[in-house]
């Protein structure tokens, strides 16, 4: 009963949304509908909710998790979007808002969808949703951005397409009345079509992988993410792309279950590497914050792939690691935008001194910087350790020595341009008019999300690493 | 039975070498939309009960991908006023060949694999294959927006060509989803031509090049 109300919610909101005239009172329905809809999600995992629609619809362990962390980001991001909007009365927002909300309906329906057809539509609404917030600034570069995206993760989800008729294939030879549903195929995958669950998979990586920005498919990422407002960028890197890892995983679930766990574990861990290791060079010299983050992003799916490919407990490290980033790198936009507003500018020849200019922005930057690099006590350091110990206890110690070295990689490289961007002497001021300085409705968030990793770095509550555990579980499943 | 669905096969296959030689934009659209309306009729032809279900379906598919998404792309043509040219990367003989070749790798390569169903057409797969490769290679070596699209949609029909296999698997009910994704995907895709053509006075693609490391 619960689970369409959490779908409704949203999309009820985006028509009043859309009904709604006046450009200021209208992103206030932002935080109406993402409080609704965090209250609806803790009451559903109080209070388990039936599957329904002939089981296409229900909560597995990691669809909990992630429809947690969503809610949770998109409710940060709705306090911030009122105050962000108010420096861009210039432009109309009556198609953010209603995308941003459409967004979240797709991205509640990838969550609990136990059915490939289904979860497929859901994610392609979520990437089509998502293509006109890029485009919000209307600049030429912006439009290039746009089209970049919307061309690249086009062709990559109808790679998934392709990749998931495989996969159904593939159960066609065990099964006389074959399915969509995940719990069918994970039971009808054989090893007797193993060369067809073989092409699936390798299809539904590069498709999903396209989505979720792992190398060699990430080249949007550093476009969308830089054009695109913080709060966007926010939403990208944190939602889309654990919704996507969450595909990977359901996929990865049902070739585990037919015999094709190493052949799956390979792939991902080199996909996982690779990733850390474009980020690592890319990282490296970056002058754009925005695109510095991308790349950051970029190395994180790396991780999430990697944990993945590595499995046990290094997946429940990557599962909380897909927790950790998608809060580190809400508060790492959130402030990035806010730095990009005070200083018109996002290039590290423009910005100096964050910290003295916008003491919290600043700060928060810094801080984020600090804990997306696995420093203690922040969140990430957990996860990230949980994955190198479970590298070193599985006897993997070349990845785990890559792994490390990598890390270190990325934490030299974005060192440079975040220390350029946060100490020193601020230029004076170029720009007049409405200056940004740091609010209550900008700030908060950035506040709040950082609690939140502080917390999951000193102690995870116990709900938390119940149903990551549960996760990991489900996760182990038979051949 | 296997004439009857081998037949609109080899006119798809022959439809995608026709597509990768023509220069004009309108005939590129004008086949592509042939090309959706052909493969919307396989379900009639490979079904042994024919209800009302298939028959919508199989209409709504017809509509959109031959008269809707066609329309707003000619319409995209009409608001750009460009010159009505493909403008390759590689030429069109060149790319017929690549073309070509493509579809006798898919049929050896489809040979290869294991046929899990065989009383279904054994032209399917290699026909599959066949069109989304033809689909990659105008998305790769054409300027043009709009060519890009035409690209995207041919691949989108390759995968269609292989959910005639799965025809039993596949619920209406997706099969409807990912056809309003479809057209939902190429509506945003024609407003964003637009705002393309309005800030950059083109749709080729080689203006969109100013985002790099």
């Amino acid at each position: 009963m619960f689970l369409p109300i959490l779908i409704f919610i949203p999309l009820l909101a985006a028509l009043a949304a859309g009904a709604i005239t006046s450009n200021t009172v209208r992103p206030w329905i932002m935080p109406l509908a993402a409080s609704l809809h965090f209250a609806a999600v803790l009451t559903v995992l109080i209070v388990p909710a039936a599957p329904i629609w002939g089981g296409w619809v229900a909560l597995d362990p990691p669809g909990k998790l992630t429809l947690l962390l969503i809610s949770t980001l998109f409710l940060i991001c709705s306090m911030y979007i009122v105050g962000y909007l108010r420096y861009r009365t210039e432009r109309s927002n009556r198609v953010l808002i209603p995308c941003l909300l459409i967004f979240l309906a797709g991205a509640t329906l990838v969550t609990c969808s136990q059915q490939l057809g289904l979860m497929w539509i859901a994610i392609e609404s979520t990437a089509l949703s998502t293509a006109p917030m890029i485009y919000f600034n209307r600049t030429p570069l912006s439009i290039e951005a746009t089209w970049k995206y919307l061309l690249l993760s086009s062709v990559g989800i109808a790679l998934a397409l392709l990749g998931s008729f495989f996969l159904v294939y593939a159960s066609l030879a065990n099964n006389p009345h074959p399915t969509l549903l995940f719990s069918h195929l994970v039971r009808h995958a054989g090893a007797d079509n193993a060369v067809w669950l073989k092409i699936a998979f390798v299809f539904l990586l590069v498709g999903y992988g396209t989505k979720m920005g792992l190398a060699p498919m990430h080249t949007w990422k550093p476009d969308a993410y830089g054009e695109a407002p913080g709060v966007v960028g926010a939403l990208l890197a944190g939602g889309l792309t654990s919704l996507a890892f969450l595909a990977i995983l359901r996929v990865d679930r049902v070739c585990i279950a037919g015999g094709l766990q190493t052949y799956t574990s390979h792939l991902l861990i080199g996909m996982g590497l690779l990733s850390m290791a474009v980020a690592a060079v890319f990282v490296l010299g970056q002058k754009d914050i925005k695109r510095m983050l991308a790349y950051s992003s970029v190395e994180q799916m790396g991780i999430l792939a990697l944990g993945a490919g590595i499995g046990g407990p290094a997946l429940f490290g990557a599962i909380l690691q897909m927790i950790n980033n998608a809060l580190t790198k809400g508060m790492l936009f959130l402030a990035a935008g806010n730095i990009h507003r005070s200083y018109g500018s996002k290039s590290t020849d423009d910005v100096h001194g964050a910290m003295r200019r916008l003491p919290l922005s600043g700060t928060v930057f810094m801080l984020g910087f600090l804990a997306i690099t696995g420093s203690p006590p922040f969140g990430p350091f957990v996860s990230l350790f949980t994955i190198l110990n479970a590298a070193f206890s599985a006897h993997l110690f070349l990845i785990g020595g890559l792994f490390l070295l990598l890390l270190l990689l990325v934490f030299i490289g974005m060192g440079r341009t975040v220390l350029t961007v946060v100490l020193g002497r601020p230029l004076p001021r170029k720009q007049s008019g409405n200056i940004y300085r740091d609010g209550l409705l900008t700030g908060l968030p950035l506040i709040l999300s950082c609690l939140l990793v502080l917390m999951l770095g000193v102690h995870i509550p116990p709900f938390l690493s119940h149903l990551l555990h549960q996760a990991q579980t489900f996760m182990e499943v038979r051949p | 039975m296997h004439w009857s669905i081998n037949t609109p096969l080899v006119i798809v296959l022959l439809l995608n070498l026709f597509m990768l030689g023509v220069s004009r934009m309108r005939s590129l659209i004008y086949s592509a939309a042939a090309q959706g309306v052909i493969l919307s009729a396989l379900p009639l032809l490979l079904e042994k009960r024919i209800d009302v279900m298939i028959i919508f379906v199989a209409a709504v598919t017809a509509a959109i991908k031959g008269l809707l998404i066609p329309q707003m792309l000619h319409k995209a043509l009409r608001d750009a006023q460009i010159k009505r040219e493909v403008e390759p990367l590689i030429g069109f003989l060149p790319t017929m060949l690549l073309g070509a070749m493509g579809t006798a790798l898919s049929i050896t390569f489809a040979a290869y694999l294991p046929m899990i169903q065989t009383r279904i057409a054994a032209l399917i797969i290699p026909a599959s294959f066949s069109t989304v490769l033809t689909g990659f290679l105008l998305l790769t070596t054409r300027y043009k927006a709009i060519t890009q699209v035409i690209g995207y949609l041919i691949l989108e029909n390759g995968i269609y060509i292989f959910g005639m296999l799965l025809l039993a698997a596949v619920p209406f009910l997706v099969e409807l989803g990912i056809l309003l994704d479809l057209f939902v995907g190429i509506f945003v895709v024609s407003i964003i031509l637009n705002h393309i053509n309005e800030a950059f006075s083109s749709l080729d693609t080689r203006q969109l090049t100013a985002l790099k490391e």
